[in-house]
């Protein structure tokens, strides 16, 4: 029976993949044929989507974006046999979009059905988790650190040294905590592989568990996701009937379980700690540290806390070796990271690569450049917290040191891409009122701090006192930068200096209220 | 369910619980699904969200006392977050994504559209009762931005127009 593939991933569904996975169905039962719908993960290639996909000898030829007023013309053109039509791209595996990334995390991500555990198995899957089931937990551990792998949430802590901390502790009641709270704007890869391959999660988080001797693992996930709850939740029971979860997992002594908790709107909560409170019902609130969640974490206990993408990043690590991924990369940023193109962009996607790859390569050999046409201005990248890179910086390898070296961050490798259309100063405004509302509002520097900074962004768009209320503003931004007591506070100057620094002519327009009068007098 | 003290035609006083509202019933029977556990509060909002559209202030009592909570904390926590609706809410919740993908691609015109299209502002309801347009930051649809999410259903590249589209197949909906 001829096997017909159609995303069931949030974004496809957002331009109607159900809408045509329906309309295939129907066209095929006018026409009596056979066919097998597979509802996958994403590709990636998310200005393909929906991106149909059908099941040839030579591979699998891919049809995008299909609408369903398409299908009957897909039909009529043979398309169940791989023929050309105007929507058709060839083989998938051969568009360069695709066949340029190195993937290792998403490495299935598109390709199987995610419910279906032998299909997993059948690409790779649980290999890295009966290996780890037979491993020593240190020497889990030992392989992580020598795979190099950073925090891949934004951080870019290396993720050895967090669960040695947790290994070294007496046994006793430890957890396992994944940040799936993928609120920062420009990021979809936690959702993509979330809903496209969620044994891959369940499989890295077990094998965390394994080495840190955890008995219970959460997954924190957003509330704007109800997708990948609805996945996540069936794969963990389908994952518990096969033994790969529950009581004694696959006849060993091991026993580990996993529960999904669903956030509720707010962006603090994807800072650890605030997720933490979170997960036990309370107030996002974030805590101090120390203590470090690794000692005294979930429930007051050691606990080991990830983003989805590097527990995702485990499996094949253990699998192949942490040499293997080590091997991808640059200086001290090794393996890979699932970039994500977004914004304004015409092919906007998610390419994973090996570190060292630029915003100039990302944004125009696979973004093929802005969906308007004009001139890329502006690029932020890692999220809201993330700085504004001018053209000038477009050059820059994507490695978390040298991103550093220009005030900038790689984060979780969300770019945002601008045209030159683009108000800087509206942005920055916007960096500061993001931070009013999502504050928890814990520490003064945050909570106080970004209402000022509203205040006196708007005094200098308005022209009252320009110069010296940008010296204000830089100002401010140390004191929240060095007093806050987490990332939200203490980034939110990253957009706002860069923004100011790197196109400081829109901090210099005439007021917006003065337009009338800066015309006339021209 | 605070006990009234009720004074009886004979002059005796006697204590009467008056029966439990349908949104305490919902309450107490979402504790109980959580094993009345505090660690699940998160999730009994959603419960009841889902089931009555909004968590009522009178279910608050219940479940502090059900999870063995002062009221002040069940009350933090339901006011903390954003996505937790205290009051009624339209038929249909719209989310519009207000974050910096959706920006580039012209978000701030979308949500004037939406403003005046249908009469209210961001967090208001239509007069019909119908709509409620609210701002969220992400939804994970930021290569097909803008994105808007109607209950459960995402959609993606929303401009004015598919807009206009997308609320007169609820309105269509509604009408069959």
């Amino acid at each position: 029976m001829i096997k017909v593939f159609i995303p069931r991933d949030a974004a496809a569904l957002s331009v109607g993949a159900d809408e045509v996975a329906a309309a295939i169905t129907a066209e095929a039962k006018k026409r009596k044929l056979e066919i097998q719908i597979v509802r996958n993960g994403s590709r990636g290639m998310l200005y393909l989507e929906p991106l149909v996909e059908v099941e040839t000898p030579k591979g699998r030829v891919a049809y995008g974006p299909v609408a369903a007023s398409d299908v009957a013309g897909l039909f009529d053109a043979g398309f169940l046999e791989g023929k050309t039509h105007a929507l058709g791209h060839g083989l998938t595996e051969e568009i360069p979009y695709f066949k340029n990334q190195e993937r290792l995390t998403f490495a299935r991500c598109g390709i199987t059905d995610p419910l279906s555990i032998e299909d997993y198995r059948k690409h790779g899957g649980f290999q890295g988790l009966a290996k780890a089931l037979k491993m020593k937990p240190i020497d889990i551990v030992t392989e992580v650190t020598t795979s190099g792998l950073r925090g891949r949430g934004g951080a870019g802590f290396p993720t050895g040294i967090k669960w040695k901390t947790v290994h070294d502790l007496p046994a006793g009641e430890k957890y396992i905590a994944c940040n799936a709270d993928e609120g920062d704007s420009g990021t979809f890869a936690d959702r993509m592989l979330m809903e496209g391959d969620p044994f891959c999660l369940i499989e890295g988080m077990t094998i965390a568990a394994v080495a840190g001797g955890a008995q219970k693992g959460y997954i924190y996930v957003r509330s704007e996701y109800p997708h990948s709850v609805h996945v996540l939740r069936e794969a963990i029971e389908i994952a518990r009937r096969a033994n790969w979860l529950g009581d004694n997992i696959q006849g060993t002594k091991f026993s580990f379980d996993l529960f999904v908790r669903m956030g509720a709107g707010a962006y603090i909560c994807g800072e650890e700690t605030s997720m933490l409170e979170s997960i036990e019902g309370k107030r996002g609130i974030v805590r101090y540290k120390p203590p470090i969640p690794a000692i005294e974490g979930l429930f007051g206990k050691p606990t080991i806390i990830n983003n989805v993408m590097s527990f995702a990043a485990v499996p094949i690590i253990i699998d192949k070796g942490g040499e293997f991924y080590r091997d991808y990369g640059v200086g001290r940023s090794r393996g890979t990271l699932a970039f994500q193109i977004a914004g304004n962009i015409k092919q906007g996607g998610l390419v994973e690569k090996a570190f060292g790859v630029t915003t100039r390569q990302l944004i125009e050999d696979w973004g093929g450049g802005t969906a308007t046409g004009r001139p890329a201005r502006a690029v932020q990248v890692g999220g809201p917290l993330g700085a504004y890179i001018p053209a000038s910086k477009f050059d820059v390898p994507m490695d978390y040191e040298e991103f550093a070296k220009v005030d900038a961050m790689v984060g979780h490798g969300g770019l945002v891409v601008f045209d030159d259309t683009v108000d800087m100063a509206k942005q920055a405004r916007f960096a500061m009122e993001f931070c009013t509302i999502e504050s928890c509002g814990k520490c003064t520097p945050c909570r106080i701090g970004s209402t000022r900074g509203v205040e006196v962004i708007d005094k200098i768009i308005a022209d009252v006192d320009r110069a010296k209320n940008l010296a204000l503003l830089e100002d401010l931004c140390v004191t929240m930068a060095d007093g806050s007591l987490c990332a939200m506070g203490g980034l939110t100057p990253f957009p706002v200096m860069s923004a100011v620094r790197g196109f400081p002519e829109d901090f210099q327009k005439p007021a917006p209220s003065n337009k009338f009068l800066a015309d006339a007098a021209e | 369910m605070a006990k009234k003290a009720v004074k009886k035609s004979n002059g005796s006083q006697v204590d009467q619980v008056p029966a439990p509202t349908p949104a305490e019933v919902a309450a107490l029977a979402s504790c109980a699904r959580h094993g009345n556990k505090p660690d699940e509060l998160l999730e009994i909002f959603h419960d009841l969200q889902h089931q009555l559209g909004y968590v009522p202030d009178a279910t608050l009592p219940v479940i502090a006392r059900a999870l063995n909570r002062s009221r002040a904390e069940i009350y933090g926590v339901l006011t903390f977050y954003h996505e937790f609706k205290r009051h009624p809410v339209g038929k249909h919740v719209v989310k519009i994504c207000r974050a910096e993908a959706c920006q580039s691609m012209g978000t701030d015109a979308l949500c004037q559209h939406a403003e005046q299209s249908l009469r209210t502002a961001l967090g208001g309801t239509t007069a019909d009762g119908m709509v409620t347009i609210e701002q969220v930051f992400c939804l994970g649809n930021c290569a097909l931005s803008p994105a808007i999410m109607v209950g459960e259903k995402l959609y993606g590249k929303v401009d004015p127009k598919r807009f206009d589209e997308i609320i007169g197949g609820l309105e269509k909906e509604a009408a069959e």
